[in-house]
């Protein structure tokens, strides 16, 4: 059971400026169902650069959902300019806090903003530009290195809190750890991360490329002979598939997995993946 | 503080109500009897006597004997011990079989043996299918020359699937293995005889049966070797270290006389009444679905998805009601991610962040289903109508 503030409560219960709004001067998109949050928010804007109008559509929790409804009621009436510099602390202070394993909530509340307002001037998101550290949850090193400095981050588990990052598979909890000394300590400017290496994986990117692969590559192969492929699960490196049809029963299912599957998995998608059956 | 009266509670796979009768025959032994079981005059050799009859009741609930009962303080308990006692019995065997679906006690404890023993060991996670079953092939694949422990649970927690582990424990025993369950889901549920089975070890936690919290047995098969986890005075015959906790033990023998007693209530009227919710929940919201094997289940589980919308919303607006329950989604496990038991299935993510665990016992009536039943479908209608991905037309 969380401990939410009756601002949190209420904004939940009693959601303000739910929907979308039609030719919307911005719209921001963040999360996503895998992830088990996103944010869909829209605002018109007038002539003067005031937002006359925001509206949200929250898949989440009670804290996503009463961070939008909170949002959109903190935005209305203020200028472009204004609705730039909120950020995720003033969105929790407006809820009277949230509790500390949530504080990703008002971050998306912030990112969603953002998005909408880049959305608006026709700007791309710095964020998205960074090398991906937490592959769970596609989170960035330009976006933790932001909230490690916005919020005055100290530890592994605040990073976690405020940013997902790390709180899936948990890979990257030794890289967490760097970044957090190494921001701490030197200041390195975020310019000179972005594009340092090559970008990894987040797990929903590598689903949709095993499923072209398997769509367009593979399956072919095996309907010819009266068989078929279906992804079951991934899990970091582990792919799980499981053979139907003809395949089923044949005695050379696992060289299938191993000698066609998997080097065509790993020529097409990533060469570190492993693929096992799944029955 | 919410009235027990208030409430519609559908969370009995989380812990359950302390049976009036049972609290009754504990009270005793709190207010007055404070003796110590293991002294030697009368007032606390009559402590012991009451230990002993308890025994016997959750013997006679498992079809076991006495002195194969060993008391603990909880299901976590009961796991570790068998576990570590297994692979201390065999130390030149390095291997553990287990299943991706396995309630913490045993899936932190089996991966991350090698930290807390201090030795190399070989982890085999059985998986399981779209229905949250297993198959024996598999299993009988794994078994291997060095396996030291098989662990596989009587019923998951989270879907209620029953797994076949009499038939598991037999292809164990007839090559040396030694075998666990956790039965903590199991017992009293559904009706267990120990003395047909080849099953070396078996946990039970009271709380799970209207027992009180804190109050665990570990079953071991006479002749199957043994190695205290705890260490200290010679309690449960020097098989657990640590004074006896003498009132939860009472009520424990209490609940289990008790559900031997409500064992054909349990799975003749209470799961009419699952079914019921079951089949109403998934005709009245669209986009619904059942996760787990539709008949190889325990009487008092559903565990349905609903959907484009998150589980812990969905309890929150049922918590509006009173109405209990649990759900799979990931901001309501303390992690980030949904459960692993629906993830292991290949519930895709659309419905395993909306799965709610509905879990019933002996003192759920119709008129609380028929309630859930009028409730459910505004709630989840309502929260579709503000999720982004959740199109009228789908």
């Amino acid at each position: 059971m969380w401990e939410y503030t009756d601002k949190v409560q209420q904004h939940f219960l009693f959601p303000k400026n739910v929907g979308e709004i039609e030719n919307p001067s911005g719209t921001g998109n963040v999360g996503s169902l895998a992830c088990g949050d996103a944010l869909k928010l829209t605002f018109k804007l007038d002539d003067k650069e005031v937002i006359t109008d925001a509206k949200f559509k929250t898949f989440g929790c009670a804290s996503a959902i009463a961070s939008s409804s909170v949002l959109t009621e903190m935005i209305i009436g203020m200028t472009l300019e204004e609705a730039s510099k909120v950020t995720n602390e003033d969105i929790a202070d407006r809820l009277g806090g949230l509790p500390k394993e949530k504080m990703h909530c008002s971050v998306m509340g912030r990112e969603a903003l953002e998005a909408a307002i880049a959305d608006y001037r026709g700007l791309k998101l710095p964020m998205a530009e960074g090398e991906v550290v937490c592959e769970c949850f596609g989170v960035t090193d330009i976006e933790i290195i932001r909230a490690i400095k916005e919020s005055n981050l100290h530890s592994v588990e605040e990073i976690t809190n405020f940013t997902k990052a790390g709180g899936g598979c948990g890979k990257c909890l030794d890289r967490l750890r760097e970044i957090l000394v190494e921001s701490t300590h030197q200041g390195i400017s975020l310019k000179n991360l972005a594009g340092k290496t090559k970008p990894r994986m987040t797990t929903l990117q590598k689903i949709k490329k095993i499923e072209d692969a398997l769509e367009r590559e593979i399956r072919p192969g095996l309907r010819k002979d009266g068989g078929d492929i279906e992804l079951v699960d991934v899990d970091g490196d582990f792919v799980f598939v499981s053979l139907r049809g003809a395949c089923t029963s044949c005695v050379k299912s696992q060289t299938t997995i191993k000698e066609y599957v998997e080097k065509k998995l790993r020529e097409l998608v990533l060469d570190t993946l492993i693929v096992e059956e799944s029955k | 503080m919410m009235n027990l009266n208030d409430v519609v509670y559908m969370d009995n796979n989380a812990t359950t109500r302390i049976a009036p009768e049972v609290l009754e025959q504990m009270l005793p032994y709190l207010h007055d009897y404070y003796g110590n079981p293991s002294s030697m005059h009368r007032f606390g050799g009559q402590v012991g006597a009451a230990i002993t009859q308890a025994r016997e009741k959750v013997a006679t609930l498992l079809g076991a004997e006495p002195e194969e009962i060993v008391f603990t303080s909880c299901g976590t308990e009961s796991d570790s011990t068998a576990i570590f006692s297994a692979l201390q019995s065999f130390p030149e065997k390095r291997h553990v079989i287990t299943t991706r679906v396995e309630h913490p006690a045993v899936k932190n404890l089996s991966e991350n043996l090698d930290r807390l023993t201090g030795h190399k060991h070989r982890l085999t996670r059985l998986m399981v299918d779209a229905e949250g079953c297993l198959d024996l092939q598999k299993y009988e694949e794994a078994l291997a020359e060095d396996t030291a422990v098989v662990s596989v649970m009587w019923a998951n927690n989270e879907t209620g699937v029953i797994f076949p582990v009499v038939e598991m424990a037999r292809m164990a025993k007839e090559r040396g293995i030694l075998f666990h369950t956790d039965a903590v889901q199991a017992v009293g549920k559904i009706p267990i005889n120990l003395k047909e089975t080849d099953i070396d070890f078996l946990s039970i936690s009271g709380h799970k049966l209207h027992g009180p919290k804190g109050i665990g047995v570990l079953y071991v098969r006479r002749g199957t070797p043994f190695m205290p986890f705890l260490v200290g005075g010679h309690q449960e015959r020097g098989r657990r270290g640590g004074t006896e906790n003498v009132a939860s033990i009472i009520g424990l023998g209490r609940a289990c006389e008790l559900a031997a007693a409500n064992m054909a209530d349990e799975n003749n009227r209470v799961k009419k009444l699952r079914d019921k919710l079951e089949h109403g929940l998934l005709s009245s919201i669209p986009h619904s679905m059942l996760n787990g094997h539709k008949t190889d289940r325990l009487p008092n589980t559903a565990n349905i998805s609903f959907e484009y919308v998150e589980g812990e919303a969905i309890l929150l607006h049922m918590d509006q009601y009173n109405i209990c329950a649990s759900s799979g989604s990931a901001c309501t496990s303390g992690s980030l991610e949904p459960s692993h038991v629906l993830r292991a299935m290949g519930v895709p993510f659309t419905a395993a962040h909306g799965s709610i665990r509905y879990s019933l016992s002996v003192y759920n009536t119709e008129e609380e289903i028929d309630f859930v039943l009028e409730k459910m479908p505004s709630i989840i209608a309502g929260l579709r109508e503000m999720s982004p991905f959740w199109k009228a037309d789908l």
